[in-house]
């Protein structure tokens, strides 16, 4: 069992990051957060508006839950409650995060529309805060694990979107329209990074 | 850890986890979605509201005493809650998309339960909805007409008085009641003539599992009080003296009852055929009534028909309503079409009418939904 305390190292914080976001890529090697990857991918702009707050929420949820885990869940046996418990943190956290959005940019907030609620939901989001308790990761560890994981779910879903744009112009069978295609490119791409996986290893 | 402290400890982490995400929501409520104090400008000036910013158009505008019609409580279903916001309007939620036509959308017209207000907005509104006002009743009497339809006198007591054009109607609160949490509102036709400021009358069909319906059949009682706001709608006698054409079915009886009994107190000489259909004749009421207004009123007409299969006595008109009018109804052209009931009924009759030659321009309905 990885000490928490011992984590630090910036090379180990490093390849934490670099695995999550590239190697062990979460949406692409994981297949976690689909619903709203394929949705959302046919626009770039709520693309990469969408990807931000992903990339936001689970850096600080993970942070949060990291917390909670290795503080409060670890000490008192209570390892069990992690799902219910970060559930409640991410719907809470997203809830605030949907506040903040229709404040601070109208456009982005009708952009995102069912989605940012649906965050909540996100399986990517709870994934990545289960998969740093599998790895016994501290909270600092967390942080970084979280920020790498969404960031790599946004570069996926940013990856995506501008593969579409391009899509609207080229010749696809008609049964293959929509999410057909994308499922398609999304397993291909897929294939692409599992080459990479065992490269770093955290 | 024996099994005692681990389910206190649980319960103490879950709740302490729970308690602080809601007080950092609340904090975050209290202040990122509170936008300080906003105007509504309504009607270009001719009145301006001050509101605090952060619920929805039609909520604000409630609590301002101004009343839009909004049948499903500002769940965005109805689309009824329709305002035109000529400037500040958010973008166009997705919630909005499907209850608006391109035309709406270009004119700038918004589900007002689905627009927040966030800033300082100008908003048009018929000036009759000014008009509207919350009242407040005790029921007077209450007496079934058939099996499925009853009468509800209703007495006013704040305000005392209501105003409104025979044809309006008022929107019937249900409060909330077993699986409803919140108070639901229905439009019914005031059926009682506007001499009678001190009292409406609603008719009023029991729906199946209506919310609504149901509260008034098996709940609401002679003396209890009742809430409703009104009146709104278009539906109205067109001024001049052409003669015409009205068709209703069951519950489609009332604006007609209170245009009839308005026509006879004013002495109305315009003439006017009343088709009204029903299926059997269980399901007529005030026959006696209009026969008697019949006498009193030359010009008048009452046709009452039933297109049941089995009605042994009945020497009256026979088959569908719109079979009727058709034998009835000669020339349509000159004269007006009033109708009131069922979208599907409304939909035939409109039908006829039009190839009575009756122009659609003066056909005038009102459509359950």
């Amino acid at each position: 069992m990885t000490d928490p305390s011992h984590a630090g190292g910036a090379a180990h914080l490093l390849v934490i990051l670099v695995s999550a976001a590239l190697t062990d890529n979460i949406l692409l090697t994981r297949f976690l957060g689909m619903c709203s990857f394929l949705a959302i991918s046919r626009q770039m702009k709520a693309s990469v508006g969408l990807g931000l707050a992903v990339t936001f929420v689970t850096t600080i949820t993970c942070a949060i839950n990291a917390a909670l885990y290795v503080w409060v869940l670890r000490p008192y046996g209570l390892e069990s409650l992690q799902l219910i418990l970060f559930i409640v943190v991410i719907a809470a956290f997203v809830q605030f995060m949907e506040m903040l959005i229709e404040r601070l940019s109208l456009g982005l907030y009708y952009a995102l529309g069912i989605f940012l609620p649906l965050i909540t939901v996100n399986c990517a989001v709870l994934g990545a805060a289960l998969f740093m308790t599998n790895r016994n990761y501290g909270v600092t560890e967390g942080l970084v694990f979280g920020f790498g994981s969404g960031f790599g779910w946004m570069l996926a879903i940013v990856l995506m979107a501008g593969i579409r744009e391009r899509l609207k112009t080229a010749r696809i069978p008609p049964a293959l329209e929509g999410p057909g295609i994308t499922l398609i490119i999304a397993g291909i791409i897929a294939l692409g990074f599992v080459g990479f996986s065992g490269m770093v290893q955290p | 850890m024996d099994g005692v402290s681990f389910v206190l400890t649980s319960t103490v982490v879950v709740a302490a986890t729970c308690l602080a995400s809601a007080v950092v929501l609340l904090i975050a409520e209290r202040y990122l979605a509170n936008y300080g104090p906003c105007t509504i400008d309504i009607n270009q000036g001719s009145k301006k509201l001050e509101v605090r910013g952060g619920k929805p158009l039609l909520a604000t505008l409630m609590q301002q005493q101004i009343f839009i019609p909004s049948a499903c409580g500002g769940r965005g279903t109805c689309a009824y809650c329709k305002v035109k916001i000529t400037d500040g309007a958010p973008p166009i939620a997705p919630t909005e998309l499907t209850l608006l036509t391109d035309e709406e959308q270009q004119k700038n017209v918004r589900i007002s339960c689905q627009v927040k207000v966030r800033n300082d907005l100008a908003i048009e509104i018929p000036e009759a909805l000014f008009r509207v006002k919350q009242f407040t009743g005790v029921v007077e009497r209450m007496r079934d007409l058939t099996h499925d339809i009853r009468e509800l006198r209703i007495r006013l007591v704040e305000p005392a008085a209501i105003e409104f054009t025979p044809g309006q109607y008022v929107q019937l609160e249900a409060p909330a009641y077993g699986d409803n949490p919140e108070p639901v509102y229905r439009a019914y036709s005031i059926a009682s003539p506007p001499s009678d400021t001190g009292h409406v009358e609603l008719i009023i069909r029991l729906v199946p599992n209506g919310i609504c319906t149901t509260w008034v059949f098996t709940m609401l009682k002679e003396g209890d009080e009742v809430r409703f706001n009104g009146p709104y709608g278009e539906f109205r006698l067109a001024e001049g003296d052409a003669e015409m054409v009205w068709i209703a079915g069951g519950s489609g009886m009332a604006p007609f009852w209170g245009m009839t009994r308005h026509m006879r107190e004013h002495n109305v000489q315009r003439p006017c055929t009343y088709f009204f259909g029903a299926v059997a004749q269980r399901d007529l009421f005030f026959t006696d009534e209009f026969h008697d207004l019949e006498k009193a009123m030359p010009g008048f007409r009452f046709v009452p028909a039933l297109s049941g299969a089995e009605n042994d006595g009945w020497t009256g008109e026979k088959g569908l309503i719109t079979q009727v009018v058709e034998r009835h109804l000669k020339d349509g052209s000159g004269k007006e079409g009033y109708l009131c009931g069922s979208s599907g009924m409304i939909d035939a009759s409109v039908k006829i009418l039009k190839a009575k030659g009756i122009p659609e321009d003066r056909i005038f309905y009102d459509k359950f939904t």
